[in-house]
């Protein structure tokens, strides 16, 4: 996306409900800044992100998507974020091998108190995409209207 | 590269594991031989505090038993800190004390090859 | 169609100062579906809510958005009012522009594109949701406790007394744990078996608690309000109901020379025994290992002594089944086996012992009738050397050590610090002729009087405490013990004379423990202790519902400690059973039966065993009939993760609430 002349890129959050998005939460009380180009979507935990999600993101134009999830043994349902671990590293190096590159794609451990590393990595994770530019590789001719 | 770094390098040692129990020290055989004592070796790496021991005879009174190696609950490893230290002390003056062309000149029969080791460790680069 | 209402609130300044909220309302309206759409200033206020509820009825609402702060916030609070005004309140979604919108941005115009964003994106998924009710389970009213010791005895005193069925399930012969082998206590220095037994026997006495004595739980299925439990009654080859507890049979069995655990080996007991004279339920046991009746046929004395009739040789392990609707863990610990710790000479000498065969040896039930003598000398009292003179104890021994030698532990015990303490005391002020050292690396005495009764011993008692450890323990050939320390403080190395040495061993969780996690499904840490729901927050609930945690189990800690948390753990399980039937989460994954193919792939990652299979009948087209086997969730178990969602290869797995469908369109949303 282009705003003033400037290339913003879009980026999809998945955060789950019970550390990340509380995590961003606190990011959001203590007023720490981050890009407005993040977009956060909750979900329950980060198991629950299907592969699919990602690629419907970069499908329909996203720039960059990260995961946020539970540290690993921390997690609300006991192994969830384990799952995300292991899918997420699969499908990181199939989407690299698309062209989509590496630095766009990102899992994360956030705790609910942890909004500084929150807001920290929502700013270098959109300086990275930020400088790779528009992602063009994975997109959909037919959501073109 | 400083002192420090080069001793923690050589050692492959983490100094910060150590807990300040003594155990190394209770252990030591040669303690009263000693100046600076096990725990002080890995205690005086961590600050830096590195000049007296490498000028100190502790070095040499050391005997490699790894008593402390093995009995250390935190995995320190407070006896390669020492050899550490001692082979930076043997560095820093530039010549091996213990040449292998000389070892046929200073052995008998009854020298233990460990001896040799051990003074191999202790007196050369 | 939908017809949905979008509120968006200004929370003062809060959001109406980053984002132009009258321009989100309006450019909403051009959402489909989107009937209404209003801003207001505090949506979360009574007004506010008012304004949801009228609006629903005015409008006819099928779906509710909110753009205010997280829902972590006021969700709950909206669908309150949603529900009041008649409307399903999973039909409400919140769109987040406070947290992660209005405060962390400073551009108006960025903050409130983003806004409109977050807003559509909750539009999308309302419009995917639908009306959801929990389900509703009936709770059994009755509670298990696992173990038997101070912790379990507690717990299931203080269900008992709220008015609901306990039962205690208790490997050994009696209930009462490792309480029952402790001498005093501190730091009250009171005797421990009057304290706790006192409260064996209530729990014999109480009419709501049942005691599973000599039994194993074995298999536990179900979920929260309803497990059924089986439990192994193991033969004691007793029948419980006719023994009397006289003690004739344990006269007259010849079979003398069987270790007795209870004195941690230091004695002797018989092939028929009771613990201890406090037994509950006082009733003997035949030990199938040493009883010659039992391994050559041999013998029978106990039964033709025995006036009830109550020796039962051809006793079976019996199973039992029960329902239950809360568990408890209180599985209690046990000291480390220090095979591994060679240096401290522990099997090389019987005069070093570790901590609690100290309090054997001091208690007056013990092998030394209570006198303080060296195990070396234990059947030759008169010997004036019995008495040791000089004792040395060592702290720290496999605690708080990395994992560099087998057995050893990274966690502090806690509880060292305090009886040995407290051992020193009590040996100074009993024998004021002997010179007591304690090595220590750290003194670790906070708690209420902790640090008072420390210093105590130090000032009042002259115990010698030396920082340092101890490096090794040398038996000399007269008997004594040469103890190699370091003094840290002095910068030397002490050479001790010794007649006793006390290791106080680092404390880790029973054996048992895994195999109950495992069939509890309740989670562990890397030591094997449970893991409680929060650390923080939820101390005594384990994260699988229904069941609870109580005492050692969960982390080391003291006597007052464990009956805190073992009330605490009551005071939940009261709360639980105290409810008719449980409401569910709604949110729970659901399977399609007719893209099911079996695989059996989300049963796997299933952190709660929700999934089952089952054989359904199913009409073909060609109007045959197929069975086939499809995945079954138990909404009453499942937690909503929604891990079984994406490892279904068929898609046939979907988690209501936050279904496939409706987290594309929130992406399709965003990124449009």
């Amino acid at each position: 996306m282009q705003v003033n002349g400037e290339f913003r890129p879009l980026i999809v959050a998945f955060c789950c409900n019970w550390c990340s998005y509380a995590g961003a939460d606190l990011a959001g009380t203590n007023r720490l800044n981050y890009p407005a180009d993040v977009k956060i979507i909750r979900v329950p935990c980060s198991c629950r992100v299907n592969p699919m999600f990602v690629l419907r993101a970069f499908q329909r134009g996203a720039d960059g998507v990260i995961l946020c999830g539970c540290h690993p043994g921390d997690c609300h349902y006991t192994s969830g974020n384990y799952f995300t671990r292991r899918r997420m590293t699969l499908l990181f190096s199939m989407l690299d091998y698309l062209g989509i590159e590496k630095e766009r794609t990102r899992v994360e451990w956030v705790s609910a108190a942890e909004g500084a590393k929150f807001a920290k990595t929502m700013n270098e994770f959109c300086e990275a995409v930020a400088k790779l530019g528009e992602n063009k590789r994975l997109e959909d001719l037919r959501c073109k209207n | 590269m400083d002192k420090r770094e080069e001793i923690l390098l050589i050692s492959g040692v983490n100094v910060r594991k150590c807990m300040r129990c003594g155990k190394c020290s209770g252990t030591c055989p040669s303690y009263d031989e000693m100046e600076y004592h096990p725990h002080q070796f890995v205690y005086m790496v961590e600050t830096g505090n590195i000049e007296p021991l490498l000028k100190s005879e502790s070095l040499y009174k050391c005997l490699s038993c790894f008593a402390c190696v093995e009995r250390c609950p935190r995995d320190v490893e407070p006896a390669k800190v020492i050899e550490a230290v001692r082979l930076s002390a043997i560095r820093e003056k530039g010549n091996n004390h213990l040449k292998a062309e000389q070892v046929p000149e200073l052995i008998d029969d009854d020298t233990p090859q460990q001896l040799l080791m051990s003074a191999f460790r202790k007196y050369s680069k | 169609m939908h017809r949905i209402g979008v509120f968006v609130c200004h929370c003062g300044t809060n959001i109406a100062a980053t984002v132009d909220v009258k321009a989100v309302a309006e450019a909403v309206k051009e959402e489909s579906g989107v009937v209404f759409s209003v801003d207001y200033q505090y949506m979360c206020s009574e007004a506010g809510q008012t304004l949801v509820q009228d609006t629903i009825k005015e409008q006819k609402l099928t779906g509710v958005v909110v753009c205010s702060c997280s829902p972590r916030m006021h969700e709950a609070t909206f669908r309150k009012a949603a529900a009041k005004a008649g409307l399903n309140s999973y039909m409400v979604e919140i769109a987040n522009i406070r947290e992660q919108c209005s405060w962390i941005h400073k551009d108006i115009m960025s903050g409130t594109e983003k806004a409109i964003i977050l807003a559509r994106a909750a539009i999308a998924k309302v419009q995917l949701n639908a009306p959801l009710t929990p389900g509703k389970t009936p709770v059994t009213k009755r509670a298990l406790v696992i173990g038997g010791g101070i912790a379990g005895i507690q717990t299931a005193l203080d269900i008992a007394e709220a008015g609901f069925d306990v039962d205690i399930v208790e490997k050994q012969p009696t209930i009462g744990g490792k309480m029952t082998q402790i001498d005093k206590t501190f730091p009250t220095l009171d005797c421990a078996s009057c304290i706790l037994t006192p409260k064996m026997v209530d729990c014999a006495q109480n009419e709501k608690i049942h005691i599973y004595s000599y039994s194993e739980v074995q298999k536990v299925d179900g979920f929260v309000g309803n497990f059924t439990v089986q439990i192994k009654r193991k033969a004691r080859f007793v029948d419980e109901k006719k023994c009397t507890g006289c003690g004739e049979c344990i006269e007259k069995c010849p079979m003398k020379k069987v270790p007795n655990e209870f004195n941690l080996g230091l004695d002797n007991r018989k092939a028929i025994y009771i613990p201890f004279a406090q037994a509950v339920p006082k009733v003997a046991t035949i030990d199938a290992n040493y009883c010659t009746m039992l391994t050559k046929g041999k013998c029978g004395l106990c039964s033709k002594v025995c006036g009830a009739g109550a020796i039962d040789y051809k006793q079976q392990d019996e199973i039992i089944e029960e329902k239950y609707g809360a568990i408890v863990a209180a599985t209690g610990y046990n000291p480390i086996k220090i095979d591994k710790f060679d240096e401290f000479a522990y099997h090389q000498s019987p005069d070093v012992i570790t901590s609690l065969e100290l309090e054997r040896l001091m208690n007056a039930a013990g092998p030394s009738s209570g006198t303080l003598v060296r195990p070396s000398y234990l059947n030759k009292q008169d010997d004036h050397k019995a008495h040791p003179k000089t004792i040395v104890f060592v702290q720290c021994v496999g605690s708080r050590s990395t994992e560099c030698r087998k057995g050893s532990k990274e966690y502090c015990s806690k509880i060292c610090c305090m009886y040995t303490a407290k051992h020193a005391m009590l040996i100074r002020e009993k024998y004021p002729d002997t010179d007591v050292y304690v090595f220590y690396i750290d003194v670790r005495t906070p708690g209420k009087l902790f640090d008072e009764f420390y210093r105590r011993a130090v000032e009042q008692y002259g115990v010698h405490y030396i920082k340092g450890m101890v490096g090794k323990v040398a038996p000399r050939a007269d008997g004594s013990l040469d103890v190699q320390a370091s003094d840290l403080l002095t910068n030397e190395q002490l050479h001790i004379n010794a007649d006793l040495v006390v290791l106080a061993t680092a404390i880790e969780p029973d054996k048992t423990a895994r195999s109950i996690g495992t069939m509890l499904t309740a989670s562990m840490d890397t030591n094997d202790f449970f893991t409680e729901a929060h650390p923080k927050l939820r101390p005594v609930e384990s994260p699988t519902a229904g069941v609870f945690l109580s005492g050692v189990c969960q982390g080391p800690k003291d006597i007052p400690e464990t009956v805190t948390q073992a009330s605490a753990c009551a005071a939940k399980v009261i709360g639980l059973l105290v409810k008719d039937e449980l409401t569910g989460n709604p949110c729970v994954a659901t399977p399609d039966e007719l893209m099911c193919n079996g695989c059996s792939s989300c049963e796997k990652v299933c952190p709660y065993g929700a999934i089952t299979y089952m054989d359904k009948e199913f009409r073909q087209p060609d109007r045959t009939v197929a069975i086939r086997r499809v995945a079954q969730v138990n909404p009453a178990v499942c937690q909503g993760c929604g891990a079984c969602t994406v490892a279904c290869p068929s898609g046939a797995m979907d988690l209501k609430g936050f279904s496939n469908k409706q987290i594309m369109a929130e992406v399709d949303a965003v990124c449009r």
